[in-house]
């Protein structure tokens, strides 16, 4: 069987999410690398294969697949017999899982991308970051994650006591957020979030791509 | 043995409650409409808030499960209920993987441009400030590229996910009929030969 082809960037947390989710799942695959430096996921090549123009995208067979939420959604799915189950095992918990997957898409990756893009792409690309921005969007993920604070005092991941897609969705921003925004303390300052981002970011499938 | 019905929290008014009205609907499901009476701040009360920590409407009470997030509550309806109704999820991994994408697409590139087109052109006045026009501008432009692929996508297959209406169409519904009526951006659509004839299908089921 052709192993999954997966097109992606090695600096992009959202490719590093779909391969750690692939190795999580224990599927064979390659990565075939499109050069954003250089544009390569702007030329018609990449294009072809997802009109948005961003990374990463997957070929499965004849399935061509991008947006990764959807890919590591289609991923557990089809690999749900092997490696880590991402879903919960009732309806009622995968339920959960999708509910939480989109408070991440909803609620977190917005105020976290726009700090993220405000500290590092913006000063990157010769503007100045707006200060007042940041300071909105961390009130903003604040509130977010005193809601996650609460949660996880109950529950040890988001979705319940299993790892799911939901806390693998948070990886890529949280990491961002630590690692290359320096708002560690917005994590480290909440005791249940802080043991959960622990957690989560020391699983050997997510560390292996940054060391 | 009378189940016990799905209770919706919601309001009539809201995007996200409407999305989950159709979705019942076209899955021929059963629910007790609860009113949360937004305009009274009942969606910030603790009751509300002990339901949805997120203080947003829609919130759905099946059974044991309290369920929030428009797009997971229809995600859950559309696989609990596969067997009646219309399918919302297509049939095979794949299929049902092109719904998921599609369905992405609407709820990080289509609803945010979208949602704040509608805030700076009908809530912000409604609420006694004024409508931004540049931040309008740069919004409908957001959109006109995303509605382009829209196009290019709707010349070769009916439906965004395939040939058949799914999840990802129906998410597109409130949205879009704001956008054409209340916020009079109709033309978004209209000058798209395919997008406006998925639009009229979709927007008359």
């Amino acid at each position: 069987m052709a192993a999954i082809k997966v097109h992606g960037y090695h600096a992009s947390t959202l490719t590093v999410m779909v391969l750690c989710c692939l190795n999580e799942k224990e599927v064979e695959y390659e990565l075939v690398l499109v050069d954003l430096p250089t544009g390569a996921h702007k030329k018609p090549e990449y294009l072809a294969l997802n009109p948005f123009g961003v990374v990463p995208t997957i070929q499965d067979g004849d399935l061509t697949l991008y947006e990764s939420r959807a890919i590591i959604r289609y991923l557990a799915k089809k690999f749900q017999g092997q490696g880590t189950n991402f879903l919960g095992s009732t309806l009622s918990e995968e339920a959960l899982v999708y509910q939480w997957c989109e408070v991440e898409g909803q609620s977190f990756n917005p105020p976290a991308l726009s700090i993220f893009s405000q500290i590092v792409f913006v000063p990157m690309r010769g503007g100045s970051t707006d200060e007042a921005a940041v300071e909105m969007n961390v009130e903003k993920l604040e509130k977010v994650l005193d809601i996650y604070e609460e949660r996880l005092s109950k529950s040890k991941y988001l979705a319940g006591d299993f790892f799911s897609l939901a806390d693998l969705q948070h990886l890529p921003c949280t990491h961002y957020l630590v690692n290359a925004c320096g708002k560690g303390d917005l994590i480290s300052s909440r005791k249940h979030v802080n043991a959960w981002w622990e957690d989560i970011s020391s699983r050997p499938t997510w560390k292996i791509n940054f060391t | 043995l009378v189940m016990a019905v799905i209770k919706l929290h919601g309001h009539p008014i809201s995007t996200a409650t409407a999305m989950v009205l159709c979705c019942l609907n076209e899955k021929e499901v059963e629910y007790d409409f609860a009113i949360v009476e937004l305009s009274a701040g009942a969606h910030k009360q603790p009751q509300y808030l002990a339901l949805n920590p997120f203080g947003v409407v829609p919130t759905i009470q099946d059974g044991d499960l309290t369920l929030f997030e428009s797009r997971a509550i229809v995600k859950y309806l559309a696989k609990k209920y596969k067997g009646q109704g219309a399918d919302l999820l297509g049939n095979t991994l794949a299929e049902q993987a092109l719904v998921e994408q599609w369905c992405e697409v609407e709820g990080h590139s289509f609803f945010p441009p979208a949602s704040t087109i509608l805030f700076q052109t009908v809530l912000r006045p409604l609420r006694g400030g004024t409508t931004d026009e540049a931040v309008v501008e740069i919004n409908i432009g957001k959109l006109n590229k995303v509605l382009d692929i829209y196009e290019e996508r709707l010349s070769k297959s009916k439906y965004l996910a395939g040939d058949f209406f799914s999840l990802a169409d129906l998410q597109h519904l409130p949205w879009t009929q704001y956008l054409v009526t209340a916020c009079k951006k109709g033309d978004l659509i209209s000058s798209r030969k395919h997008v406006n004839a998925w639009w009229e299908d979709i927007s008359s089921r």
